[in-house]
């Protein structure tokens, strides 16, 4: 048997699980592996806000398990990183806002409770833009993530902590969060992949909620067969959960493994949405995105221009539906049960909530919070509210009249590559545009997935979009590894090989895979 | 804060009352309504110590998800076909956005436009034998508030309250809201409609075993909407909305009242200010709450967080063919079966005891028994007290209390000393009566020496009964009575007395 790599947390999720499974590296091998990377790099990144002080320790209790005989999960043991919007025993949930500072749980959110059940340890809470607004994480309350590729750039967002650290290898796998975007734009420019399921497909039950129509947890991860397994872990359906599907799903790593072994896109029938294809799209974007169509069309795929006219008006009925939400999904941070809480001798109950979320929120939560609550007041609601769901229900007719004649549809992932830290922060508008090509899909809650199609001119990654109809998340994993597999032959690795090395980075292991030809 | 109030008739003669009412009744279901978390409002769960029935959604905690309680859903429906509405066949949930410290999400979930129950009525008569439909416009399901208390202050208000203490054991309950439309023509018996609607409403709960709609608990509450209009207007006038009514008769109490307080200031030329006010039991008064325009603005949205309800048409269908009678046929069947003189049904309903009454009987007592324990003696302890009867006992216990009398355990005068004691919280009847030692005195010989004893001290009655005289014999009764500290059964002592005359 080879010996195991010197270097752990180089090796694929699913090659660090088949090493575990087969005991040939124990869960504290590669617990601690990933922590020293942490401790090497996150300094810098500053991917994690919380860094789990029991990972060792559950580490070990699995090893024990599997020295005992008992048969465990095919993930037993592997590391994991969870973004902080997500409720954690023993470690603290911030949802990245200075309101829920130090706040710890006394319960788990069902997708950590079933990675829990699985055995992966969780390596600790990652950063993101406050309650997940924003798309840069420059909107943390503990301030910003920076991307691995150019440490002056952003990782995206919300969930950029999680997208930076599995592109920094501080971790395999990681849970991120998409309400417009969260997970799979970040992803594109951080040459990660990240899947938002079937609206319903994941369970929110203890999702500190953004917009709970939109809202959906989903895996962030450096291949797609290692997203698919995630997805399969924390996937089903969920009793505390009434959105929740209630339906059998297929095997999300079996579509990954035939897709990557099948090599061939014979027979599927792939859209390109014409609105999401022309203006903002940077040309560097552009050109990689037509290399990709070429390698589609060159691996079998019959590739054709959809329509979805209502697209141009996604951004506006978006921006209306996720404050007022949102507006309501946050009114219970008060100080009241939990929480920051800024109070005076002789104030009022309402005197210490207002002076509380005034000191507790950001600026981008407090604008969203005045916009939804606009949105809902009497005499506005249908023009605003009212109207933005009926845009939502266009949305979802385009689609559906799309994928009667495709299998799939694609698109960049993102208009650009990362921008630099500071570059939009005060420009809202120019930050909600960035979601154009990701926010319909969740309007619509149909699955998207991001993954990588190349690098930029300026030598940043660029993602791709797969879009599949509700329910179709396989197909996804299915299409994802094929052109995985397509890009990593013509590149000699999977994208995140060729990222730079970090400043402080320990010595890069033996990887199988090297930077290899540009795309 | 005594406010000026017109004399009742003649309030009477120069406006007209327009009344309507919101009924809040609480589900006595095993789980909340939207979370697992154990309900207050279920007998099992009574006198919980506070923040003790809660999970993450009865604090409204960050991630917390709400489910929707499908026997809540159930008996919703059930109140709804038995209030005579449709039911929806979808109806969504929404978020009535307000910020309030017991209200752990800053919103509650309610319904607003698509309620379970529309457009039904119910069926009341008055004790003048007058009948009327009272008109109901929704019953829609939602969840309760966590409760404050006020600490320091006056008042116990908030208003110069030092802190406030909140307990979120009620926060999520399940409640059904049942709203009428507004109720014109009940002139003189407005307040005894009120009184009377809340009792048919209560009675229809009891019925459902929804609840155990109890108003002294909170169970079921009202809110009483009244506003009065010059004879001869079409103009509605300003109404009220007070709140607090604990108690039928407070119902009765507080129309009658804001009738009077309103026609006085109406009659002055003042105007009538919109507002929720603040019902008084002990000084049987009203007082501002705040003010409530038509305008509050609540920022409804369908709940995103549940889906919507949709009953299937078999399961109403179910749930109508299990419906018991409506109220007014059950008076009549219960007077019937009961063999009730018209007086003897009426002085029953009068005193709002009708369902205390089958609840005993159904417990096991002969329904004259039943009637004359709570007629009689529990009525007159709520009387002196001045509370609702209902509170004093439970119905199973009047019915074990006079098992206790049929099976000779107890006399009638030891009876109401056992109910004196569970009144008293000591215990039930049997427990009670074996702490303060009450019982009959069955020993034969101890009997017959007390007898004896009296009859020595007044050797004349002897030769009195002998003579005929029968009635002489109270005296050594009484006087056996008073030697066993009543203890002793009357007859029995009676026999032995004239069976000592006849030797």
């Amino acid at each position: 048997m080879a010996q195991a790599p010197t270097d752990l947390t180089r090796l694929a999720g699913y090659e660090l699980a088949g090493l575990l499974a087969a005991g040939e590296v124990s869960s504290v091998e590669a617990t601690q592996a990933h922590l020293d990377r942490i401790a090497a790099v996150d300094g810098e990144i500053h991917a994690f806000l919380h860094v789990n002080d029991g990972a060792l320790e559950q580490a070990k209790t699995i090893d024990e398990r599997r020295a005992s005989g008992e048969r465990l999960h095919d993930l037993a043991g592997a590391p994991v990183a969870i973004k902080d919007v997500l409720c954690t025993i023993g470690m603290p949930s911030t949802s990245g806002s200075r309101i829920l500072e130090g706040w710890v749980p006394p319960y788990d959110a069902t997708v950590v409770a079933r990675l829990k059940a699985a055995g992966l340890v969780a390596l600790g809470k990652t950063n993101m833009d406050e309650f997940a607004m924003g798309s840069s994480t420059e909107h943390s309350a503990y301030g910003p993530t920076r991307n691995p590729w150019d440490t002056e750039r952003i990782p995206g967002g919300s969930g950029g902590g999680s997208a930076a650290a599995v592109a920094a290898f501080e971790a395999p796998f990681a849970l991120g969060s998409d309400t417009g975007g969260s997970i799979r734009q970040p992803a594109a420019v951080t040459g990660t992949v990240g899947v938002k399921p079937t609206y319903g497909g994941v369970s929110r039950y203890g999702a500190i909620a953004l917009a709970s129509s939109l809202d959906q947890v989903g895996p962030v991860t450096r291949t797609v067969l290692d997203s698919a397994l995630i997805h399969d872990v924390i996937g089903g359906h969920d009793p505390h959960d009434s959105t929740s599907l209630k339906r059998e799903w297929p095997s999300f790593t079996a579509a990954a493994r035939e897709g990557a072994a099948s090599g061939s896109l014979a027979g599927l029938k792939v859209g390109v949405v014409k609105e999401l294809d022309s203006e903002g799209i940077a040309a560097d974007v552009q050109a990689r995105f037509q290399e990709t169509v070429q390698v589609l069309t060159d691996a079998g795929a019959e590739v054709v221009e959809v329509s979805c006219p209502s697209f141009e008006y996604s951004v506006a009925a978006y921006y209306l539906i996720l404050p007022a939400e949102a507006s309501s999904n946050l009114a219970r941070f008060d100080s009241v049960r939990f929480g920051l809480r800024v109070e005076q001798q002789g104030q009022t109950v309402e005197d210490v909530m207002a002076a509380s979320r005034e000191a507790g929120f950001g600026p981008e939560v407090k604008r969203r919070i005045i916009l939804g609550t606009y949105a809902l007041s009497a005499g506005y609601y249908d023009a605003y509210y009212g109207s933005a769901q009926k845009v939502r229900t266009l949305i979802q007719r385009d689609f559906d009249a799309a994928f009667e004649q495709v299998d799939l549809l694609i698109s960049p992932a993102a208009p650009t590559t990362a921008f630099k830290i500071g570059e939009k922060i005060d420009d809202p508008l120019a930050m909600y545009v960035n979601d154009i090509t990701t926010i319909p899909a969740n309007l619509a809650g149909i699955p998207g997935m991001g993954l990588p199609m190349g690098l930029g001119d300026d030598g940043l990654p660029v993602g791709l979009q797969l879009l599949a109809p509700m329910f179709e998340d396989a197909r996804l994993y299915r299409a994802g590894a094929t052109i995985e597999a397509l890009l990593a032959d013509r590149w000699g690795g999977i994208l995140t090989t060729q990222a730079p090395a970090l400043r402080d980075a320990a010595p890069s292991g033996s990887s199988a895979t090297t930077a290899g030809g540009a795309a | 804060m005594k406010a000026k109030l017109m004399d009742f008739d003649k309030a009477l003669e120069l406006f007209e009352p327009v009344l309507g009412f919101e009924v809040h009744v609480e589900l006595g279901t095993k789980t909340k309504m939207f979370s697992a978390a154990p309900n207050p409002a279920h007998p099992e769960f009574h006198g919980a110590g506070p923040n003790t029935l809660i999970d993450p959604l009865s604090l409204g905690l960050p991630g917390s998800l709400p489910v929707t309680n499908e026997t809540a859903v159930r008996y919703s429906i059930s109140l709804g076909l038995a209030l005579g509405c449709e039911i929806a066949t979808s109806c969504r949930f929404a978020r009535k956005n307000y910020f309030y410290p017991d209200t752990p999400k800053n919103y509650q979930i309610s319904q607003y436009d698509e309620p379970i129950a529309f457009e039904g009525q119910v069926e009341i008569e008055l004790a003048n034998g007058r009948r009327f439909t009272v008109p109901i416009e929704r019953a829609h399901m939602e969840e309760d508030a966590g409760k404050l208390t006020h600490v320091g202050g006056s008042t116990g208000r908030i208003q110069g309250a030092e802190y406030s203490l909140v307990d979120y054991n009620r926060a999520g309950v399940p409640l059904v809201e049942i709203v009428t439309h507004m109720i014109f023509g009940a002139e003189h018996d407005a307040p005894e409609l009120a009184k009377a609607y809340v009792g048919a409403i209560r009675d229809i709960v009891l019925s459902l075993g929804i609840s155990e709609a109890r108003m002294e608990r909170g169970n079921l509450r009202c809110d009483a909407n009244v506003s009065l209009r010059p004879r001869g207007s079409e103009q509605l006038g300003t109404r009220t909305e007070t709140k607090n009514v604990n108690s039928m008769r407070s119902v009765e109490r507080a129309v009658r009242y804001e009738i009077q307080r309103q026609a006085a200031i109406l009659a002055d030329g003042g105007t009538i200010t919109q507002e929720t006010r603040h019902w008084h039991e002990d000084t049987g008064v009203t007082s501002p709450g705040r003010p409530k325009s038509d305008a509050d603005d609540y920022r409804y949205f369908p709940e995103p967080d549940l889906l919507p309800v949709e009953p299937s048409r078999e399961l109403v269908e179910e749930l109508r063919a299990a419906l018991p009678e409506q109220p007014v046929a059950r008076k009549r069947r219960l007077k019937a079966e009961w063999g009730f003189s018209d007086l003897e049904f009426q002085d029953v309903v009068n005193g709002d005891m009708l369902h205390l009454v089958d609840a005993t009987v159904a417990a096991g007592a002969a329904p004259q028994s039943a009637r004359k324990w709570w007629t009689g003696e529990i009525a007159r302890v709520a009387n002196e007290r001045g509370v609702e009867a209902a509170s004093l006992v439970e119905p199973a216990r009047v019915a074990e209390l006079q098992r206790l009398i049929d099976e000779g355990a107890l006399t009638d005068r030891l009876a109401r000393q056992a109910l004196e004691g569970v009144m008293a919280g000591e215990g039930s009847p049997a427990e009670v009566a074996e702490a303060r030692g009450l019982k009959v005195v069955t020993d034969e010989s101890a009997l017959v020496a007390a007898v004896d004893d009296a009859l020595a001290a007044q050797p004349d009655v002897l030769q009195k009964i002998r003579d005929g005289k029968v009635q002489a014999a109270g005296a050594v009764i009484g006087a056996v009575m008073k030697a066993m500290r009543g203890q002793a059964d009357a007859a029995r002592v009676r026999e032995i007395v004239l069976e000592r005359a006849s030797s």
